[in-house]
């Protein structure tokens, strides 16, 4: 029993998905981290990406499309023993979930969420996704999309974020190194996962991201919010991967009356005494 | 029996007045019961609360009113026509009115004198209670306000009572009782006092009249109850956030009106589907969509039995009174662990703002559903089949094996499947639950005459209003009257339905929505057909008079 050894089911994507990469550096990151299986929680909503928790050997909740942040975040307040990871898809976390996003961001809970980037809604066959090009062309954009792009780590850091970077499938060494740091980080902390979708996006591919990205180094300031945001906002012909802000602050658990102990508020009863005590205050 | 209304604009402090007037009437010893009339807005416009009190239990509001409280002059022309013969309207000098009935008394100059005009309504409190022969003492007005307002208004509140107290007359006789050791409690607080004792630890919502109160009770109480109370950005994050909690091995609830619910419906099918058990409360409103926010009725038993896409098993109970409203939560609470299903409870606003003074509660009586201990061992299935159809649970952080959720059909395991045949197995498996729900389900409740010529049939809050109609019509002594009112809407109990309904010459539906859903659904799932209904939805509820006389215009 035990255990650090996370294991993979037999999964149902695409040869050549950028998600087995991201699996594989979960996988990895988890077993570098010592993390036992049996205290980990992956959270999905519904997409391909989302799968996520199906494939790999730790606890899983794979709830509903655009949903996946409310149930990790509750999870985690009353067993603050989870170590809770969302691997959802760019439509689930900004699009359908866009309101719990930003929310949960404000909330501060100890989560780490990883966003599988892929700039399309791969499970429902390559329509636009918030963070779609202008001009992508899929069966519904038929002439183009013509929506400006959502931009999730400015967006991340503008709503208070205390951890925001990115990384890209094909740099596994990069994503499990931001995994980590998102994973030891206290608080929320995402993580925007550019991945190719080998089937959909034709545009947004390996190469194309491998050719723009490059890593953040040292002249990068990520204590400060107002450089971080310069950053988030270059997405283009250079792509910037690494850390875009880190800043600590107090946790949802830290600042609850009810949490701040530590406390774990599963399988826990009521306390009779009180409940009478409240009864004669009513007399 | 009395009833005292308490009638003026939003802001003006009729809410307050009857609060402390209920308190003090009730601890003289009478039993209560106030509602609340309220518009939907902060300022202005017109609310009331009446305050129904006597030696009996008053089981709901009236129409008719021995005094009026009227803290402005629109609540005299409003009210007047209710008043009774040899009744009291009492207000302030300036109000303009030449009634026979009125009582005016210089509040407002009462209150300016000692310093604060906005005691004015303590004064107004002094004077009822002289009037209906409530005692008042100094040491008893001081541990009243202490409770209600901050330390250093409790002396001039104190000094107004007194002012009003030696102003007037006694008018009646006190109406005797023996309720001064019961709590006066409203409908939502009962129901969050009730989820309290089940143990719920999480409890998420988003703001909607008229189920506020029940997050703003749980607020107040979580610190020292350890419990956590979420307000979230929306009512699907609200569902999830309770479902997640819940799937972590935290008793959640989560509650909302109408439109929330409405938001809520898919999560409501991911507790079913992934078998977690969820308490979800809809406080109706009158609908569609923003409806009346801050009325009554009783129009969502057929969206809340059926909401949702596919089928999975639910259960929905509708609360009756105070006492059902805390004992039927606690039960709720054990059949969505029990079952591992979603539990409706369908309460409205009627029941959630009304106040009654009830006998103590026993936070004991009801004991909490202990689950099974799972099987150890490192091959633990989240949907095992078992011979119950019900898998024991456990929950992340067990060293049994993995637990999983799944809304995508899946097999032992919780890993998504396609294929025929556990589809058929899972849905056998989740749908047989109601089979076993049906063994607990509780009939409704016989109100009246064991063998009814005419049968009322009910359900929800108009537990109250039926029980008095069935007792003002066999007064009469021509036919023989009872109502049958429905606690348990789904699965719908037909047992004692179909036992009485064979037997009685006509049967009549009693309910606050326009089309009769409750008559429906028994048609629909008993055949029983009823002869005419009583409906309104005008977002006040029926009254016990206002049922036996519209029964006996219709000629039953
Ligand atoms: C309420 C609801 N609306 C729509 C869908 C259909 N749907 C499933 S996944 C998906 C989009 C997935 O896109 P994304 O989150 O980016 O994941 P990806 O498949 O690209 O990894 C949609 C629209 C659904 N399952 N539920
Ligand atoms: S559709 Fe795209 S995202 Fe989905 S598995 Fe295939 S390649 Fe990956
Ligand atoms: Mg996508």
């Amino acid at each position: 029993m035990g255990g650090h050894k996370f294991d993979t089911y037999e999964t149902a994507w695409c040869p050549g998905c950028g998600n087995f990469s991201i699996l594989n550096s979960l996988q990895k990151t988890l077993g570098e981290l010592k993390k036992d299986p049996h205290d980990v929680l992956i959270v999905g909503g519904i997409g391909q990406a989302a799968k996520t928790p199906q494939y790999i050997s730790a606890n899983s909740f794979c709830g509903l499309h655009g949903r996946a942040v409310p149930p990790a975040v509750a999870a985690k307040i009353v067993n603050p023993n989870l170590t809770v990871i969302i691997n959802s898809g760019d439509g689930d976390s900004y699009g359908e979930g866009g309101n719990h996003f930003i929310h949960n961001i404000r909330r501060n809970v100890d989560i780490a969420h990883f966003i599988h980037d892929n700039q399309v809604y791969g499970l429902t066959k390559g329509q636009a996704s918030p963070t779609a090009d202008e001009g992508a062309v899929n069966d519904v954009q038929v002439d183009g999309n013509n929506n400006i792009p959502f931009n999730p780590v400015l967006m991340a850091i503008a709503s208070g974020a205390g951890f925001v970077a990115r990384s890209f499938s094909g740099k596994p060494q990069h994503l499990e190194e931001m995994m980590k740091r998102a994973i030891l980080f206290k608080g929320y902390a995402m993580v925007d996962i550019l991945q190719p979708c080998v089937s959909f996006n034709k545009v947004n591919t390996f190469a194309w991201y491998n050719k723009r990205v490059y890593e953040l180094d040292d002249t990068h300031d990520a204590g400060n919010r107002l450089a971080a945001m310069e950053r988030a906002m270059e997405f283009g012909d250079r792509i910037p991967i690494g850390i875009l802000y880190e800043k600590e602050q107090p946790t949802y658990h830290e600042k609850h009356p009810s949490l701040k102990d530590g406390q774990v508020l599963v399988a826990e009863r009521n306390n009779p005494a009180l409940i009478d005590k409240y009864m004669q205050e009513m007399v | 029996m009395y009833n005292l209304l308490i009638g003026g604009a939003a802001g003006q402090g009729v809410d307050t007045t009857a609060a402390i007037l209920e308190h003090w009437i009730k601890q003289s010893g009478c039993e209560v019961f106030t509602v609340r009339d309220l518009m939907s807005r902060i300022r202005g416009g017109h609310n009331f609360s009446c305050i129904r009190f006597g030696a009996q239990v008053p089981c709901c509001h009236s129409e008719k009113l021995d005094g009026i409280i009227a803290l402005n002059a629109e609540t005299v022309s409003i009210h007047r026509d209710h008043l009774r013969d040899g009744g009291f309207i009492l207000c302030d000098s300036a109000v303009e009115t030449d009634d026979d009935f009125v009582i005016k008394l210089d509040m407002a100059a009462i209150a300016k004198k000692l310093g604060n005009a906005r005691v004015a309504s303590s004064v107004a409190i002094g004077a009822a209670l002289k009037l209906f022969g409530v005692p008042m003492s100094t040491e008893q007005a001081d541990s009243v306000f202490r409770k209600s307002v901050k330390a250093e208004y409790v002396d001039i509140n104190v000094q107004a009572v007194q002012a009003g107290y030696h102003a007037v007359p006694q008018k009646f006789e006190h109406a005797g009782g023996n309720a001064s050791d019961h709590m006066l409690i409203s409908g939502n607080q009962a129901l969050a006092l009730g989820a309290l004792t089940a143990g719920v630890k999480f409890y998420s919502a988003y703001p909607m009249s008229p189920s506020t109160s029940i997050m703003e009770y749980l607020s107040l109480k979580s610190a020292e109850t350890g419990i956590v109370v979420e307000q979230a950005e929306d009512e699907i994050g609200a569902i999830n956030m309770a479902v997640g909690a819940s799937f972590a091995g935290a008793r959640a609830m989560t509650g909302t009106s109408g439109g929330g619910f409405s938001l809520k419906v898919e999560a409501l099918g991911l507790a079913g589907m992934a078998e977690i058990p969820l308490v979800v409360v809809d406080v109706q409103r009158p609908g569609p969509v923003t409806g009346f926010p801050t009325r009554t009725e009783q129009s969502d038993l057929k969206f809340v039995i059926s909401a949702s896409q596919g089928e999975f098993p639910r259960m929905v109970i509708a609360l009756r009174n105070h006492e059902d409203a805390f004992y039927q939560t606690i039960r709720a609470f054990n059949m969505a662990e029990k079952y591992q299903i979603p539990v409706i409870l369908l309460s409205d606003q009627y029941l959630a703002d009304s106040t009654a003074a009830i006998p103590m509660l026993d936070s004991r009586k009801i004991a909490l559903y202990e689950p099974e201990e799972g099987p150890a061992g490192e091959d633990y299935a989240r949907y095992r089949f078992t011979e119950s159809g019900i898998s024991p649970r456990k929950f992340p952080g067990t060293r049994d094996g993995f637990v999983a959720a799944d809304t995508d059909e899946h097999d032992e395991y919780g890993h998504i499947v396609e294929d025929s045949e556990t589809r058929i197995r899972m849905m056998k498996k989740r749908m047989g639950k109601l089979a076993l729900l049906e063994q607990e389900i509780l009939e409704p409740e016989l109100l009246g005459e064991q063998s009814p010529d005419v049968l009322l049939l009910g359900w929800g809050s108009l537990y109250g209003p039926l029980e008095e109609a069935v007792e003002l019509l066999n007064q009469k002594g021509e036919k023989r009257y009872s109502a049958l009112v429905f606690g348990d809407v789904w699965p719908l109990p037909q047992k004692l339905l179909k036992q009485l309904a064979s037997s009685a010459k006509y049967i009549i539906h009693v309910e606050q929505n326009y089309t009769g859903q409750l008559a429906s659904l028994i048609a629909e799932v008993t055949g029983i057909k009823t002869d005419a209904g009583i409906l309104k939805y005008d977002g006040r509820q029926l009254s016990g008079e206002e049922i036996a006389d519209r029964i006996v215009k219709e000629g039953f």
